[in-house]
């Protein structure tokens, strides 16, 4: 089950916690993967920890051209596309009032602008393959919302509905686009929580732990196999219950 | 040139599945031919590889029949 053989990937926001751990869990399950972030040289450690072949591909999400060329990029190193797994995103968290428009901008640029692009480079070839599954990471807040991230959450909830349009325009051409919408995941930035701010955070997670990058990794794995090839304009929450919805 | 017509008429047969005798110049891929807006996207792109051009999108949303695809790619040939 949930074989990848055969099958290439681009992972965007590689770098990071979850990214890395999608990466290492497609390229267990047998796909080529293409790593793409800014940080280079984290990019090669990632690479150096995957047991099959992969490529590096750096790009910057808020360079708008650099994204629209980073399919064609990935898919000289690698083949044609069958996965793109948008993960990259930042936040720029203040309170509405303090919001300035470049920090609206950024965010929604590089979490929702960049995901158009991505998508709309490799949509063309998915649909004369025939096949492509889109994976677009979004986040509980996009569905819950979150005092702070006005601009975090509007980008996020942007991905679910995106996702859930194009999965009705490309579903009868074989191709899927799902959103997985983690909860709290274990990162640097949580690491460093306060003992008291952890526990209350715990407090509202039924698993009674953080998520970690393996889970959503697994879910993308699912996502990206022949075995959901039913499942389309779907969002997976992937959160301990912290919120069932 | 007619030739043109040909080769887009073997096209849309093809990618519509579709009776070649209904693939007439001035045949609407969607009202005639029961294209659906995906499906010209499909054409389009399956006619700029057979031709080896380029159709712009504001061109794309131009072709309405298979007349217009033809006088479209005559004029870019």
């Amino acid at each position: 089950m949930f074989d990848l053989t055969g099958r290439t990937a681009l992972v965007t926001g590689a770098s990071g916690g979850i990214g890395r751990a999608i990466a290492q869990a497609l390229s267990e399950a047998g796909a080529k993967v293409a790593l793409s972030g800014t940080r280079e040289n984290v990019l090669e450690e990632v690479a150096s920890t995957l047991k099959g072949e992969s490529a590096i591909v750096p790009c910057n999400l808020s360079d708008e051209e650099a994204v629209t060329g980073l399919v064609s990029k990935t898919e000289e190193a690698i083949g044609p596309l069958d996965i793109l797994v948008a993960n990259a995103g930042i936040t720029r968290d203040k309170l509405l009032m303090q919001m300035k428009d470049d920090d609206w901008n950024d965010v929604l640029s590089v979490n929702l602008g960049s995901y158009f692009r991505l998508t709309k480079s490799c949509v063309r070839g998915m649909m004369k393959r025939r096949h492509g599954r889109i994976i677009g990471i979004t986040s509980i807040v996009g569905v819950t919302g979150n005092p702070g991230q006005t601009n975090y959450c509007a980008s996020k909830a942007g991905m679910i509905g995106f996702t859930k349009s194009l999965a009705q325009e490309v579903a009868s051409r074989g191709i899927t686009a799902n959103t997985i919408a983690p909860g709290f995941i274990a990162s640097p930035m949580t690491d460093v929580l306060p003992d008291n701010q952890k526990e209350a955070l715990l407090g509202q997670i039924p698993s009674g732990r953080l998520g970690e990058g393996a889970d959503i990794a697994a879910a993308a794995v699912y996502l990206a196999s022949n075995e959901a090839a039913y499942v389309t304009g779907q969002t997976l929450h992937v959160n301990g219950g912290m919120a069932m919805i | 040139m007619s030739d043109v017509l040909e080769r887009v008429k073997k096209i849309v047969v093809e990618n519509l599945d579709v009776d070649g005798d209904k693939v007439v110049e001035s045949a609407s891929f969607i009202d005639d031919l029961g294209a659906d807006s995906l499906d010209l996207v499909e054409l389009v792109m399956a006619f700029e590889e057979e031709f080896n051009i380029e159709i712009p999108d504001d061109v794309q949303e131009s072709i309405r029949t298979v007349g217009d695809a033809v006088t479209h790619i005559k004029a870019h040939i």
